[in-house]
C-alpha cells in the first residue's frame, strides 16, 4: 500500500473523527448548562439525581459507557442495534462530557462574587437579566481555560469509539497497521491528532484574547 | 415627609440576634449617619433597609408603603411590581464598589436605566455623561473598572446609583476600602450631594465627616441604638459606650 493511499484512507477516517468531535461539542456544551441547573436546583430529588449522574459519568471509563450505550439496548430489550452506532456514540460522548462541563460551569458560576448579584439586585435587574448579562459573560472568561482542556481531551477521546468498531481515523490506522504490519499509520494519525489539537488550542486562545479587555 | 421608616426591626442570623428592635426614620432631604464599632449591626441594618437581607421582625416602609413586614412569624414582601417600584426609591453604594468588570464605565452607569427602567437611550447616555463629568470622570467613560483607582471606581458606583434617579442613597462604609487620600475624594462627592439636598443614609467610620455632614447621627452598639440625635448631642453625650468608642478613636 502506497503512502498516498494510506493517507487518503486516514483522511477519510479523520472526517468521522471530526464529525464525532464537533457533534459531541454541539450537544454537550449547552447540555452541560442544563445539567448545572439541575445540579443546583432547589428541588432536592432533582439535584440528587443529577449528582448521581455526574458521579457515574466521571467515575466510570468512557469506553465502558460507550459499550453500555451501544450494546445495552440489545442485551436488555433485544432491540435491533443496526444503524444505531453513531447515535450511541454521540449519546455516550455528549452525556459524559456534559457532566464535566456542568462541573466546570459550576466552578465558574460559584466564583462570581456575591456582590455582583447584590449590585444587580439593587439596580433592579431581574434574575434572568442578572444571569445572562452580568454573571454569564464573566463566567465564560473564567471557565475558558478549563473548557479548552476538556475540548482537547475530547479530540483524543474520539479514538475510544474504535471499541464499537466505528470506522474513524484511529480504527483505520489500527486496521492498516495490522494488515500491512507497519507502524506508519499510527504516526500519521498521531500527526493528525496533534495538528488538530494545535488548531483547537489556537482558536481557544483567540477567544481568551478577545476577553482580555477586562479583568 | 418620611421617606424611610424602620419600625422595631429585628434580625437574627441562625438564632443569634444581630439587630435587636431598632426603629428609625429618614425624612426627605435628611442625612443620617450611622456610626458604631464593627459588629454592632450597622451594615446588617443597611442590608435590611435595602432588602438584601430579610428581616426577622418589625416592618420597613418607603413613602408609607410597606417594603417588608412579618406575617405569622415569616418575613413578607410586596408583589413583584410593587417591590420594583419600592426598590427604585433607593440606591446603594457598596464598600467594595461591586462594579461590573466586563462593562465600561459608561455602560456600568447606563445599562440599568436603559434595560431595567426602559428609559430613552440617548437621554440616559446624555445624563450619564453629565453625571460622570460631575464625578470628575468625564475622560474615563470608555475605561474599564480595573483601569481605575479605588476612588475612581467608587465614584463610578455613586454615578451608577444616581443614574437610576433614586429618592435616597445608602452608603455602606463607602471609604473603608480606600486610603486617606482617596477617602477625601469620596467624602467630597458625598458633601456635594448633601449640598444638593440628596437624602442619604451613611454608615461610616469617618467621625469628623459624620459630624460635619449629617443632620442626625445614630450610634449603634451590640445591635441596638445606644445614642441618637444631632451631631452635637451625640458627640457630647455622656453615654459610656459612646465615650469609649470615640476615646479609642482619638487615641489612634
Amino acid at each position: 500500500m502506497s503512502f498516498e493511499v494510506m493517507l487518503r484512507q486516514l483522511t477519510v477516517g479523520f472526517g468521522q473523527t471530526f464529525l464525532i468531535f464537533i457533534l459531541t461539542l454541539v450537544f454537550s456544551l449547552p447540555l452541560g448548562m442544563i445539567v448545572y441547573f439541575g445540579r443546583v436546583s432547589r428541588f432536592r430529588p432533582l439535584s440528587w439525581l443529577v449528582k448521581i449522574y455526574i458521579s457515574i459519568m466521571r467515575g466510570t471509563p468512557l469506553m465502558l459507557q460507550l459499550l453500555v450505550w451501544y450494546f445495552g439496548p440489545y442485551y436488555l430489550w433485544g432491540m435491533s442495534i443496526g444503524g444505531y452506532k453513531l447515535t450511541a456514540i454521540l449519546l455516550g460522548c455528549s452525556l459524559n462530557y456534559a457532566a464535566y462541563f456542568a462541573e466546570i460551569y459550576r466552578s465558574g458560576i460559584e466564583s462570581i462574587p456575591k456582590g455582583q448579584y447584590e449590585a444587580a439586585a439593587l439596580l433592579g435587574y431581574s434574575r434572568g437579566q442578572t444571569f445572562f448579562k452580568i454573571v454569564l459573560p464573566q463566567v465564560v472568561k473564567i471557565v475558558l481555560p478549563s473548557v479548552t482542556n476538556e475540548v482537547i481531551t475530547l479530540v483524543k477521546d474520539t479514538s475510544l469509539v474504535y471499541s464499537l468498531s466505528y470506522v474513524e481515523m484511529f480504527a483505520v490506522a489500527k486496521q492498516i497497521a495490522a494488515a500491512k504490519t507497519t507502524v506508519l499509520p499510527f504516526f500519521i494519525a498521531g500527526v493528525y491528532y496533534y495538528i488538530f489539537n494545535y488548531a483547537v488550542a489556537w482558536i481557544m486562545e483567540r477567544f481568551e484574547k478577545k476577553l482580555d479587555y477586562y479583568r | 415627609m418620611k421617606l424611610l421608616e424602620m419600625n422595631h426591626i429585628k434580625k437574627n442570623f441562625d438564632g443569634v440576634p444581630v439587630i435587636k428592635d431598632i426603629s428609625l426614620s429618614v425624612k426627605e432631604g435628611e442625612i443620617l449617619a450611622i456610626i458604631g464599632p464593627s459588629g454592632s449591626g450597622k451594615s446588617t441594618l443597611l442590608r435590611c433597609a435595602t432588602m438584601l437581607e430579610t428581616i426577622s421582625g418589625g416592618e420597613i416602609l418607603y413613602l408609607g408603603k410597606r417594603a417588608a413586614w412579618m406575617e405569622n412569624g415569616k418575613p413578607e414582601f410586596p408583589k413583584k411590581e410593587e417591590r420594583k417600584e419600592i426598590q427604585s426609591c433607593f440606591g446603594l453604594v457598596f464598600q467594595n464598589f461591586n462594579l461590573f468588570p466586563h462593562f465600561s464605565v459608561l455602560k456600568n452607569v447606563t445599562d440599568a436605566p436603559v434595560k431595567v427602567q426602559k428609559r430613552n437611550k440617548d437621554e440616559v447616555y446624555q445624563e450619564a455623561k453629565i453625571l460622570l463629568g460631575k464625578m470628575g470622570l468625564a475622560d474615563k467613560a470608555d475605561a474599564y473598572p480595573y483601569q481605575l483607582s479605588g476612588g475612581q471606581q467608587q465614584r463610578v458606583s455613586i454615578a451608577r446609583a444616581l443614574a437610576m434617579k433614586p429618592k435616597m442613597l445608602f452608603f455602606d462604609e463607602p471609604t473603608s476600602a480606600l486610603d486617606p487620600e482617596l477617602t477625601g475624594e469620596i467624602l467630597k462627592v458625598i458633601k456635594g450631594l448633601a449640598a444638593e439636598h440628596m437624602t442619604m443614609v451613611i454608615v461610616t467610620h469617618e467621625m469628623n465627616f459624620a459630624k460635619n455632614v449629617a443632620d442626625k447621627i445614630i450610634f449603634m452598639d451590640k445591635g441596638v441604638i445606644a445614642e441618637e440625635g444631632t451631631p452635637e448631642e451625640v458627640f457630647s453625650s455622656d453615654n459610656v459606650r459612646m465615650k469609649e468608642f470615640l476615646g479609642k478613636l482619638s487615641e489612634e
